[in-house]
């Protein structure tokens, strides 16, 4: 089978988008799947550092582009999981040495030997979101419950229904349960009612998350004991067709739903 | 104390997280449409001229704003008519 390329977009930087690839990079590949992601954002590459594969890039996905390896030279295995592969960003160019065409001709090159391709898309709404979108057989919006960011999500959703490559798919991250019990945080329900579209995803704010970053080992790798992490592999099977049930997030309690649905109640 | 203010009808000040969904409701409908409040203001004299041409309307009770379901927005405009025997209210 085909592998399914999704793209995580967000209009608004510093939402949690590459954290995210990360995470569900890796709970796709525990869960027994073939994973490559690819980091989009050329010029301010940082998967490879969310990774811990910093240190092991010998070329990048415009020297792909450009003709100067082979996809599979570019491709740095994550030793932890086997069938997990990082395409890292150029960071000495930037996004001009990449068009649409170039990322559908990656992606189709990655079909066969894959069952995943997560491409990290650069914030903005310009040439990298552009051609990081252009491969994609679904799209996921990363946006945190605060105007800027639901701002910004809205507009992505709009261009991405205007270049009908939608419906896209919503992930909520950086929720605070505890200022959304005291009405100060946008709660979920607001959110998906705001912005229309079908929630994939929850991710309540966890401090874990930095400290596996400082130390390269995304937090999906030990999910057992985080919040966010469960999350996060709740997401990869959701991606995969499983059936993993939110709680009603309408109705009477709505809150304590939601919190009970994050686990923290 | 926001309870017993609740308990007595007092009008309560909204949250911070009521206030960011009202303003984005608002920020959204602009966006969606690139219609912003001053050409809404524009559409509104010009629907007011048009339509009192024909018949004589409440031009100071006119409003036209944004209604919005899901992803659709449309335009609302709500004119009061003047009837024979005087001004409405």
């Amino acid at each position: 089978m085909a592998a399914r390329a999704i793209t995580i977009t967000s209009g608004k930087g510093g939402v949690g988008k590459t954290t995210l690839v990360a995470n569900l990079g890796v709970a796709l590949a525990m869960q027994g799947q073939r994973v490559v992601i690819i980091d989009a954002d050329v010029g301010l590459r940082n998967l490879d550092v969310m990774m811990g594969l910093e240190n092991r890039i010998v070329y990048d996905l415009v020297d792909v582009i450009e003709g100067r390896c082979r996809l599979r030279q570019a491709l740095v295995r994550d030793k932890r999981l086997s069938e997990l592969f990082l395409l890292p960003a150029a960071q000495t160019r930037d996004k001009s040495a990449v068009q649409p065409d170039d990322m559908v001709r990656v992606c189709e090159s990655l079909q066969e030997q894959h069952d995943f391709v997560l491409i990290d898309s650069p914030a903005g709404i310009e040439q990298g979101f552009r051609y990081a979108i252009a491969p994609a057989d679904e799209i996921l919006i990363v946006t945190n419950p605060e105007v800027a960011a639901v701002r910004d999500a809205d507009r992505v959703i709009g261009l991405i229904e205007a270049e009908e490559k939608g419906p896209a798919r919503l992930i909520i991250n950086r929720v605070k349960p505890d200022l959304v019990r005291r009405g100060e945080m946008l709660d979920i329900a607001d959110v998906i009612e705001l912005l229309a579209i079908d929630l994939v995803g929850i991710v309540p704010e966890d401090k874990a998350i930095l400290i596996t970053t400082n130390r390269g080992r995304p937090l999906a790798f030990s999910s057992d004991n985080s919040l966010a992490g469960r999350a996060f592999h709740n997401i990869a099977r959701r991606l995969r067709g499983e059936d993993v049930p939110f709680q009603p997030l309408r109705g009477s309690g709505v809150l304590e739903r939601i919190f009970r649905f994050v686990g923290l109640e | 104390m926001k309870f017993f203010e609740r308990l007595l009808g007092r009008r309560h000040e909204p949250s911070s997280g009521e206030v960011a969904k009202e303003r984005l409701r608002l920020v959204l409908a602009h966006d969606r449409t690139s219609i912003s409040p001053a050409l809404l203001d524009t559409l509104k004299d010009e629907i007011i001229t048009v339509i009192s041409r024909h018949v004589a309307i409440d031009a100071e009770s006119v409003q036209v704003t944004f209604s919005q379901s899901a992803r659709e927005s449309r335009l609302v405009a709500d004119i009061p008519l003047l009837t024979t025997r005087g001004r409405r209210k």
